[in-house]
């Protein structure tokens, strides 16, 4: 995309009117999280929740935790040696982080597309499949491929090499694929972590197209340092910016969540001013 | 140096032309270190080629030795290759499995802390010398139930499996963790990731390094001295016996006083050497090739 920044960001009217806020279900509730790599805290102190059925954009300058709090929504950090997590993060009113809950299971309703495309290093087809068997798909695994790959805008262009290796693919056509494979699944939540990041605008557009498209059947939380493009898609946007704590350290918090509209036309946070303005970051 | 009568000109160093034959002479004497290793290499191979030369036939390899043979019937060390053949296989057998298991654990599921003490554990393990795995197995399998074909394969499976598991772990190392959360991202469990995913992806990087242990301990005397090396010279598969070996033949026909004994030692070691190194021709291949498979992502 444009790294031009327009004095203001037009918001596009691409997005249906929102209910007022009461009368959405939320899907997640965060409260008071900090997340922690051996001393150094990435984010602290964030309380905000997600709503079911709209895309929920994460913005803020490089640095700012993003990525970090995105991937605690599905327990991704548990992976790193040294993270730690304190608060709470509820999904449907249940602590993912609780005693009892299987980070494979909270993985298993809240999915996930990187950064960088990662396909595996198999055929297009078993790309989609290979999630879907291995977790208990097991009928109609073919119509469920062609449904995943047409809702991922993909299928058209490999309908006719579905045996092909995947690598063999364009650097956007992977991650649409990588979007095919973490929907096949049926997942609740799709977390993407600036999907687009490594695209160039067609491959943006598909992608933007197919989160409007699907976010009747599934929820989207998206990481972007585009602001456009969070002004194009999403519904709400969190506003997230790096703080000065004591003894020099430098986090990320929450500045501001809002209705994307508000975020872009009338926020309510200086800082949250400056940054879609782009007198910062 | 003609510049020297313009001033400081920044382009300009003192003692040029010093340096420069300085560094001609440093460059030299880095090239004869390498000239030297090489040379190692081929007086070794020339010499083992040019003695061994004359028994290197197909008798060496199918027909076993004729204890004080006063006659010209045709003898080699079939019993040799025979024995090292199964030594080295169930070495390999015990060894591999062992040393993936090892090396998909510290890596894939490890703690830092455990992967890092481990690591050190099998380094320390591949430094130890063979002959000390020899005594060991000697106490362990030996005393008392006398010398196996097990025994040898027991002590060599000891030898490798740091060697195995170590390369393991360096090919497992280079599986980029996106690949990783690609997988645990969809909801799949970890060990069907490393099963699935991950394994695929190193079987090239596994058999090289097996490859290279084989060839590593299919030379090995020490340990099969004391462990495996009482035999007759008759063919025998069955390793509950003492199996005889390549090296341990080559090892009692140089005390031979039978100057055809010596020649038929050379011709083995020529055997073993050329073993070696084609096997090892064959990783380095096998190791690129998978690496590049890797990186192709």
């Amino acid at each position: 995309m444009s790294t031009t920044i327009e004095p203001t960001v037009r918001v596009e009217t691409r997005r249906t009117p929102m209910p007022p806020r009461e009368r959405l279900e939320s899907i997640f509730e965060v409260e008071g999280l900090d997340a922690i790599y051996g001393a150094k805290p990435a984010v602290k102190g964030v309380d905000m929740k997600v709503y079911k059925n709209l895309v929920t954009a994460i913005i803020g300058p490089s640095g700012c935790g993003k990525s970090t709090y995105i991937r605690c929504f599905n327990r991704m950090n548990d992976l790193i040696p040294g993270f730690r997590q304190e608060g709470t993060i509820r999904y449907h009113g249940q602590d993912i982080c609780g005693a009892n809950v299987d980070p494979v299971a909270v993985r298993r309703m809240i999915g996930m597309v990187f950064q960088r495309p990662n396909p595996f290093p198999k055929s297009i087809h078993d790309n989609v499949s290979w999630g879907m068997k291995v977790l208990g798909i097991k009928d109609d695994v073919n119509e469920r491929v062609e449904r995943a790959l047409t809702q991922a805008a993909l299928w058209d262009e490999v309908k006719d090499r579905l045996k092909a290796s995947a690598l063999s693919l364009s650097g956007g056509q992977q991650q649409r694929l990588c979007i095919a494979r973490a929907i096949a699944v049926e997942p609740d939540v799709v977390l993407m972590d600036e999907p687009a990041s490594a695209l160039d605008p067609i491959a943006t557009k598909a992608i933007e197209e197919l989160m409007h498209n699907l976010k009747s059947e599934y929820t989207f939380v998206i990481v972007t340092h585009n602001m456009q493009q969070a002004a194009r898609v999403a519904d709400m946007t969190a506003f997230f910016s790096i703080s000065q704590g004591g003894e020099g350290q430098r986090f990320g918090e929450l500045v501001e969540y809002d209705a994307t509209e508000k975020i872009f036309t009338a926020p309510s946070d200086s800082r949250t001013e400056d940054y879609v303005t782009g007198r910062f970051g | 140096m003609s510049a020297h009568g313009m001033g400081a000109s920044p382009l300009q160093i003192k003692n040029l032309g010093r340096r420069k034959a300085v560094n001609r002479v440093m460059e030299l004497l880095a090239w004869l270190a390498a000239a030297i290793a090489v040379a190692i290499l081929g007086v070794v191979i020339w010499s083992v080629a040019k003695r061994g030369a004359s028994e290197l036939n197909l008798n060496l390899l199918t027909k076993p030795p004729i204890p004080f043979s006063l006659t010209n019937a045709p003898q080699g060390l079939a019993n040799a290759f025979v024995g090292t053949l199964v030594v080295v296989g169930l070495a390999t057998l015990m060894a591999l499995p062992v040393g993936i298991l090892v090396a998909i654990y510290l890596n894939e599921f490890a703690p830092a802390s455990i992967r890092n003490g481990i690591t050190m554990v099998l380094d320390v393990l591949n430094g130890v010398p063979a002959i000390v795995i020899g005594i060991f197995v000697y106490g362990l399998l030996v005393v008392g139930h006398g010398q196996s074909g097990w025994a040898g394969a027991f002590a060599l499976a000891c030898l490798m499996l740091p060697l195995v598991s170590r390369s393991t772990m360096e090919i497992l190392a280079l599986v980029p963790n996106s690949l990783r959360e690609a997988s645990l991202g969809l909801g799949v469990p970890q060990w069907r990731t490393t099963l699935s995913i991950i394994l695929p992806q190193t079987i090239g990087g596994i058999l090289t390094g097996t490859v290279l242990a084989v060839a590593r301990v299919a030379g090995e005397t020490a340990p099969l001295l004391l462990v495996c090396s009482l035999v007759g010279p008759q063919i025998n598969w069955n390793p509950q016996h003492a199996l005889q070996t390549i090296p341990v033949a080559i090892f009692e026909l140089s005390e031979s006083p039978d100057p055809a004994d010596h020649a038929r030692a050379w011709a083995a070691a020529l055997v073993l050497l050329l073993f070696i190194l084609f096997t090892s021709l064959g990783a380095r291949w096998l190791a690129n090739r998978s690496r590049r498979k890797i990186a192709a992502r």
